[in-house]
């Protein structure tokens, strides 16, 4: 059997396309390639929706942590808490049976004990705790003249908020937004471990990974290939977020332009 | 475990319950939360001596050591941590096997890798397959505390190298000055000074290890994960062992709300730690102190 083929029946067998057994003996190199390869579908999948949908809500609750009401601060500041000060692994598991049980109640949450739907609110939320802690942290730290001057040319509100404070904002939180970006990436491995069940072996690629070492007793082949997707995946991540950086700098004088630099975060 | 408990036809309510949560198997969750603390207890320091030998080695003159330890910090980094405990606790046992097969049946000529096999002289097998099942427990433990040693080693490598570097340039030339040489700056300059700017590195770090404990579940240890899982209820609800439905989302409540306090209470002793050790220091946050005491 070619690789060729193999690509063929398994380079989709995560969302439920081509060959519907997995591989069980004389596993080749290619199979593992292509497995683990389809798994990342999911791994993106989760990191996209979750990074994209969290930006929106993290730039809610960094605005409400600052809030001087304590009606909208003190919620803000507990779900940030909730979702930091705990392990991701137990968030995981402790929605998917939350879910279970509100599933018996209400028959609308039964989608919500799939991993597509259950795991990326999970993700969502967490993600958007961690980068609103980042985006605070940049509210915080905007210079004083800048507000001044938006103060002085009589701006107030949302045109303030719009046109000064939030591009500043974004400025300085997008080195330490990157790192949280792969961070989540690397965090969507998790779903497959954790309660989540999955369907007819359609899983991530560490669940592919896994599944070659537990077969082959050989985890030297399958996790470097993981390692090796993983790192691919790491520097489109940091390009992609690098070419926004540079535009959110381009008005600065070149040496005042924020550098990226990568302290990755390591295990939520 | 209460006296009451005896006679469970007079049982309703609370007292129901507090007989039912002192039971052997909930006794086994409580121990595996004690089990997750001695992890913690002996992870941390262990990473700390793993990171500063990285760190050390990536500060080296030599250049192979250099690379070592520059690869050994690198490597942990861009990579999905929860990989490399998947792949830590095979590769490890295999390694140790691996190495007892040579130096035990060094006439052995079957290789050891047999298609999907691993396959090892008997008396190398780790743990003997006659020893009991504590020793297999304990076994499977030092390779989990092992492994956590070894990544978090890299992370806090990372940390003590950057805190290195972060001591003031002037403090080793005046070292220099003095004439000491190269390992007394080391240890009496570099060493004491480094811990107030790997502090707030460090204590990031030990956040994070407390957040990575529930991980053992994957390493096949029956840590509190496993015991949540197996004591709220169980796989087929039909011929159900337990007296109640699904009560899985509790004992996981229950752990969340376990970790928040942990985090809590570290966070504030971590803070205190801070403050005690900026305290006179020439950092930013030593002036702060000073201004605010004067």
């Amino acid at each position: 059997m070619s690789c060729w083929i193999t690509i063929q029946d398994y380079a989709f067998r995560s969302i439920g396309f081509g060959e519907r057994l997995l591989p069980r003996e004389d596993f080749t190199l290619c199979q593992q390639f292509t497995l683990i390869g389809s798994g990342m579908i999911w791994n993106i999948y989760f990191g996209v929706l979750a990074l994209l949908a969290g930006f929106f809500l993290a730039v809610a609750l960094a605005v409400g942590k600052n809030a001087k009401s304590p009606l909208v601060r003190k919620p803000a500041e507990w779900f940030i808490f909730v979702f930091r000060g705990s392990p991701l692994f137990i968030q995981f598991f402790f929605a998917y049976f939350l879910f279970l049980s509100l599933k018996q109640a209400v028959p609308i949450f039964a989608p919500f004990t799939a991993a597509w739907l259950g795991a990326l609110v999970v993700l969502f939320f967490n993600t958007a705790a961690y980068s609103g802690e980042i985006f605070y942290g940049a509210l915080l730290s905007i210079p004083k003249g800048d507000t001044e001057a938006a103060d002085a040319y009589g701006m107030s509100g949302w045109s303030r908020f719009r046109r000064i404070v939030f591009p500043t904002m974004m400025r300085l939180a997008w080195p330490a937004y990157t790192n949280e970006a792969i961070f989540l990436f690397h965090a969507t491995t998790l779903v497959y471990f954790s309660g989540f069940p999955t369907l007819k072996q359609k899983g991530d690629a560490l669940y592919y990974a896994s599944y070659f070492a537990d077969k082959t007793f050989n985890p030297f082949i399958p996790y470097p290939i993981l390692a090796g997707y993983f790192i691919i995946l790491t520097l489109i991540i940091v390009g992609l977020m690098g070419l926004i950086n540079k535009r959110l700098n381009r008005h600065l004088p070149q040496e005042r332009r924020g550098k990226m630099k990568f302290r990755l975060n390591l295990i939520r | 475990m209460f006296s009451y408990c005896s006679d469970p036809s007079t049982l309703e309510g609370l007292t129901w319950l507090s007989c039912y949560l002192t039971t052997g198997k909930h006794m086994g969750l409580y121990i595996s939360v004690v089990t997750v603390l001695v992890l913690l207890a002996i992870t941390a320091p262990v990473a700390l001596l793993f990171g500063f030998a990285g760190a050390t080695a990536a500060r080296s003159r030599i250049a192979p050591l250099r690379w070592l330890g520059k690869g050994y910090t690198a490597i942990v980094r861009g990579v999905p941590d929860i990989a490399f405990f998947l792949f830590f606790v095979i590769a490890l046992d295999q390694a140790f096997e691996w190495l007892r097969h040579q130096v035990k049946c060094p006439d052995w000529d079957a290789p050891v890798r047999q298609g999907n096999d691993f396959v090892v002289c008997d008396i190398a097998k780790l743990p003997l397959s006659s020893s009991p099942q504590w020793v297999h427990e304990t076994y499977g433990f030092f390779l989990a505390v092992l492994t956590f040693s070894i990544v978090f080693g890299a992370f806090a490598s990372n940390v003590l190298f950057g805190a290195m570097r972060a001591v003031p340039q002037a403090q080793l030339e005046t070292a220099e000055a003095y004439g000491m040489t190269r390992r007394q700056t080391f240890w009496r300059i570099l060493v004491p000074q480094m811990w107030v700017y790997a502090l707030p590195g460090l204590s990031n770090l030990w956040m994070v290890l407390i957040k990575a404990t529930p991980l053992l579940f994957l390493l096949g240890i029956e840590d509190i994960v496993y015991w949540a899982r197996e004591l709220g209820g169980t796989k087929n609800p039909k011929f159900t062992d337990y007296p109640h439905g699904d009560w899985r989302m509790w004992y996981f409540l229950a752990l969340l709300v376990f970790y928040l306090t942990f985090t809590k209470v570290s966070e504030v002793v971590l803070d205190r730690l801070m403050k005690k050790l900026t305290h006179g220091q020439a950092t930013s946050g030593g002036e702060a102190q000073r201004k605010a005491a004067a």
